[in-house]
């Protein structure tokens, strides 16, 4: 399969990728990876006029952490958040849910930069991002703009980025003290794909009791969606509150439906996988 | 577009439409057949090659993305007529059948083994999710990695 014909370009800093960009009047999509958007041209469901890929702009693929959290640059690939030591200690959702993304050969090309503004209603990252309450740096012509995690995800394959704005940083906030995080998941056996994805913070306080939780659910709705209902249902409470606070994990979602699974199953892999994803948070959190 | 990339050690340059897929740039235009394309969808790992030292699959790369990369392929495995420890794996350890996959699952190795020198079962079933194969029902690639990585390691048990 070969996608229809386009132009490439492979511009060496940012501030050329934002020009071609502004340039081509919309005609022109951004790469990183490539694979969300190369499987998509070969089935001519996209067809760009040109493609900017992305990966030779310096300064995108470094992780760094800090007192206020963790830092990771657009193009670092899911293989390396998998893999580096700092992020598992800084958020192990965040290790956990990259190491689950498709297999080894995806992970070495896909990059959280893609992941998040490809918006994929079955992606791992989203959720994380959402559960962490994180913030994206996004730049475009006029300058740089922060959207939080909050804001980000607008609809199926749909962001809050503009058309003519390059995702460059990603911030995760430093978790409070007595925080455990935890991601779990449930994927389709060929494509590895979430048919659920479960991110879950929760902060205990000083009587043991559930502080804060933040619970986020992936490849059950249009995109990924933080459950509030579960998160209310938690504040205050303590670990025998979990399992009727997970019930509410696909309240109000319009679940997905397709030859992959049911909506109702759907809704049902949401309930079990957040009670899965909150134990083992509220556990990390105790210990 | 004009690329150069080295592929099994060997510089080359061609002129090509930036839609030409990585897997059919080494197929088609460097006659090197060994990289096979399976599902074409990104599924099922037949077109793995490694690229700047990580395993990738060459259906969902563009030949013009891999312009100034190092690239190995199956052939460029064996040294001096003589077989890389994990194609030996595969040979004696009878892990192939038709052999269509063959060279995806070694290519796929290397990386894995590279991260990990000594892999447990499940560590080697997870590394090569991205792969499928249709004949042996994986027992005996999980033994031929088994042996690789005790070649490999210098443990041969
Ligand atoms: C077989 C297979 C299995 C997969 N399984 C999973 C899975 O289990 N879980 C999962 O989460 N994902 C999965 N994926 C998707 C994979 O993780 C993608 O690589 C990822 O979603 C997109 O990242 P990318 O760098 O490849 O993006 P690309 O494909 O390069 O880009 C995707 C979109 O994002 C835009 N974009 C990319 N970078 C930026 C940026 N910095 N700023 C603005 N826009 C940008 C592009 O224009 C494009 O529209 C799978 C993919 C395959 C092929
Ligand atoms: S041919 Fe590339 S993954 Fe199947
Ligand atoms: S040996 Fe035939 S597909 Fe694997």
């Amino acid at each position: 399969m070969y996608p229809a014909k386009f132009d490439y370009v492979a511009p060496s800093s940012l501030d050329e990728a934002l020009r071609l960009l502004s340039e081509s009047g919309g005609e022109a999509k951004l790469i990183a990876g490539g694979h969300s958007l190369l499987p998509m041209m070969k089935l001519r469901l996209a067809q760009p006029a040109t493609l900017i890929d992305i990966r030779k702009i310096p300064g995108l693929n470094e992780i760094r952490v800090d007192a206020g959290g963790l830092t990771i640059g657009a193009l670092v690939t899911q293989a390396q958040i998998a893999s580096s030591p700092e992020v598992a200690r800084a958020l192990p959702m965040l290790s956990e849910a990259a190491e689950k993304v498709g297999d080894l050969q995806v992970r070495n090309k896909g990059t959280i930069g893609g992941s998040l503004a490809h918006s994929d209603p079955a992606g791992d990252l989203p959720a994380v991002f959402l559960a962490a309450d994180g913030e994206v740096i996004a730049r475009g012509a006029s300058g740089e703009r922060t959207i939080r995690a909050t804001d980000f995800f607008v609809d199926i394959l749909t962001t809050a980025l503009e058309e003519n704005e390059i995702l460059t940083q990603i911030r995760f906030p430093a978790l409070a003290p007595r925080t455990g995080t935890a991601y779990a998941k449930f994927d389709h056996p060929a494509s590895h794909y979430a048919l659920t994805g479960v991110a879950a913070a929760v902060t205990v306080g000083d009587g043991g009791s559930i502080h804060q939780a933040r619970v986020a659910v992936t490849g059950v709705g249009v995109k990924a969606y933080r459950a509030e209902g579960v998160e209310q249902a938690l504040t205050g409470r303590g670990g025998d509150a979990l399992q009727a606070a997970a019930e509410r994990a696909a309240d109000g979602v319009d679940c997905n439906d397709d030859i992959h699974a049911s909506a109702e199953y759907r809704a049902h892999l949401a309930r079990v996988f957040t009670r899965r994803a909150l134990a083992t948070a509220l556990e990390r959190a105790q210990a | 577009m004009k690329i150069s990339m080295t592929v099994n050690g060997k510089q080359y340059e061609h002129d090509v439409e930036p839609r030409l897929l990585l897997v059919h740039y080494i197929r088609d235009v460097l006659q090197l057949t060994g990289t096979h394309v399976g599902c074409d969808t990104s599924q099922c790992g037949a077109c793995t090659v490694i690229m700047d030292g990580a395993a990738v699959k060459a259906c969902t790369i563009l030949a013009v993305q891999a312009d100034a990369a190092q690239i190995e392929t199956i052939e460029g495995l064996a040294t001096n007529g003589e077989l890389h420890p994990i194609q030996r794996g595969f040979w004696e350890e009878h892990g192939l059948q038709c052999g269509f996959c063959t060279p995806g699952m070694i290519m796929t190795t290397v990386d894995l083994l590279k991260n990990n020198p000594a892999p447990s079962e499940e560590e080697i079933r997870k590394g090569i999710e991205g792969n499928l194969c249709r004949c042996t029902g994986y027992q005996n690639i999980v033994k031929a990695i088994q042996y690789a990585a005790r070649e490999m390691s210098g443990t041969r048990a």
